[in-house]
């Protein structure tokens, strides 16, 4: 099969944009939702309150390349703990980086990395510096 | 005889990662989809699969995920395929319909993909249509096709459905207006949603009034129009029950296997196109020869064509 030379477009990334506990705020969620779907990428949105085992399932099911946590509410340490469990346990290894952005202290960054967290993008992330390290986790 | 894909083999089993990665698969028409979906086809055709269509606004996501829970109650599994627009411009998209679905989020029993429709390459009824394959072979009951009711490309896709629902709301001024002649020829039942808002009556009187006008034949399936109020969950009970119906009324006259031979036949011609346009481009040498001869008038473009094609 040869279809795919004669048009050369690549394959739009796909990206899942996820709340998750009792964080009720989603306006900057849905600014960076709308970013990268100007970037050309197709992003689908989870909606607000959602469980880390929703979140999860729903991930393997859209087959993502990148699954970004938006956390306002401080409690990322307990949910990215929770969402890593609940990765380890699926029948087969998830392929999705994971990216957790909004607002976190820096010395938690590095924890957050320890647990495999792919990237942190902090509130004041440039809606360029978002777009561009989405497009090297899935380069990568 | 070929040796089956191992990831064929996990989607017959109904593995939820193998699914979404056969999935993503049939979505890119990546190498090796066909033989990918040889095995799903021959499993496939067990599934219901209804198609839901209608304006936006109309709630069409808040009645699938009404719909799925109603078939979960009744011990049945699901599969939802919802089609979303991509941006022509930048070939982005934003992909919400998981939002009004999430009281069926947690459920193993509910598969729910979001497709976009990916601009101008074309091709979405292929991809949405061997989509339902892939949920129908990994064992769903009921597989559901859900899509924005505007323009030929979304016929084209409930058109392989076995029972296609085409969704209007109370308000949109002319309410009938709305839905387009095309849609409103291959709906199976009718459904008046958000029909506790005012005006549904008249929406509903107005259906009714444009079905009477059409030409009926002796024997054929009366077209039921029906009311819900999809965010509480009302009529949706009577809506499935409809569904059962059609499928029940399909399988006595014949109808399921008329549309089955449709749909075997639509299917056919898309993929016979693929490999006409995959091995007739610019680069085989029996292409540009023939290139040649018409620029230098000495063939015609049609003769070209046949000979082509003879050729394959």
């Amino acid at each position: 099969m040869t279809a795919v030379q004669e048009e050369t477009v690549a394959e739009p990334i796909r990206v899942m944009l996820a709340k998750i506990g009792l964080d009720g705020h989603d306006r900057g969620v849905k600014v960076v939702a709308r970013t990268l779907r100007d970037a050309g990428m197709e992003v689908i949105y989870t909606g607000l309150h959602r469980r880390p085992e929703q979140v999860v399932e729903a991930a393997v099911q859209e087959d993502v390349d990148v699954l970004g946590i938006s956390l306002l509410s401080g409690a990322h340490m307990p949910i990215f703990k929770r969402l890593f469990e609940l990765l380890g346990e699926l029948a087969e290894p998830h392929r999705f980086s994971i990216v957790a952005g909004g607002v976190m202290p820096d010395e938690d960054e590095a924890e957050l990395r320890k647990m495999g967290v792919a990237g942190v993008l902090g509130q004041d992330s440039t809606p360029e510096a978002i777009v561009a390290e989405i497009r090297s986790l899935v380069r990568r | 005889m070929t040796v089956m894909a191992p990831l064929a083999e996990r989607v017959l089993r109904g593995e939820q990662s193998a699914v979404a990665r056969a999935l993503t698969q049939v979505e890119r028409r990546a190498p090796g989809t066909d033989a990918l979906l040889a095995p799903l086809h021959r499993a496939a055709g067990r599934a219901h699969v209804i198609g839901v269509t209608g304006p936006p606004g109309s709630g069409k996501s808040t009645l699938v995920s009404a719909m799925a829970a109603e078939y979960r109650g009744a011990g049945r599994t699901v599969g939802i395929i919802a089609v979303d627009p991509s941006s022509v411009f930048t070939g982005g998209a934003i992909l919400g319909d998981r939002i009004r679905m999430s009281a069926l989020a947690g459920d193993p029993g509910v598969f729910i993909r979001s497709l976009a429709t990916r601009g101008a390459l074309g091709g979405l009824a292929r991809a949405a249509l061997d989509a339902v394959t892939v949920l129908d072979a990994a064992g769903r009951d009921v597989v559901v096709l859900e899509t924005v009711g505007v323009g030929q490309a979304e016929v084209d896709v409930v058109s392989g459905a076995q029972s296609v629902a085409v969704v209007s709301v109370p308000g949109l001024g002319d309410g009938v207006q709305a839905i387009k002649a095309g849609l409103l020829e291959i709906a199976d039942v009718h459904v008046v949603n958000k029909s506790d808002r005012e005006g549904a009556d008249r929406t509903a009187a107005e259906l009714c009034e444009m079905l009477r006008l059409g030409k009926r034949r002796p024997g054929q399936w009366n077209v039921p129009i029906e009311r819900t109020a999809a965010d509480r969950g009302d009529g949706v009970r009577a809506l499935i029950d409809r569904f059962d119906e059609h499928l029940r009324w399909m399988e006595r006259v014949g109808e399921r296997e008329r549309r089955t031979r449709r749909a075997a036949a639509t299917r056919i011609r898309w993929a016979a196109e693929e490999l006409i346009r995959d091995r007739l481009r610019p680069g085989t040498g029996a292409f540009d020869a023939a290139v040649d001869e018409v620029a230098a008038k000495r063939d015609d473009p049609a003769s070209a064509a046949r000979r082509l094609i003879g050729q394959l």
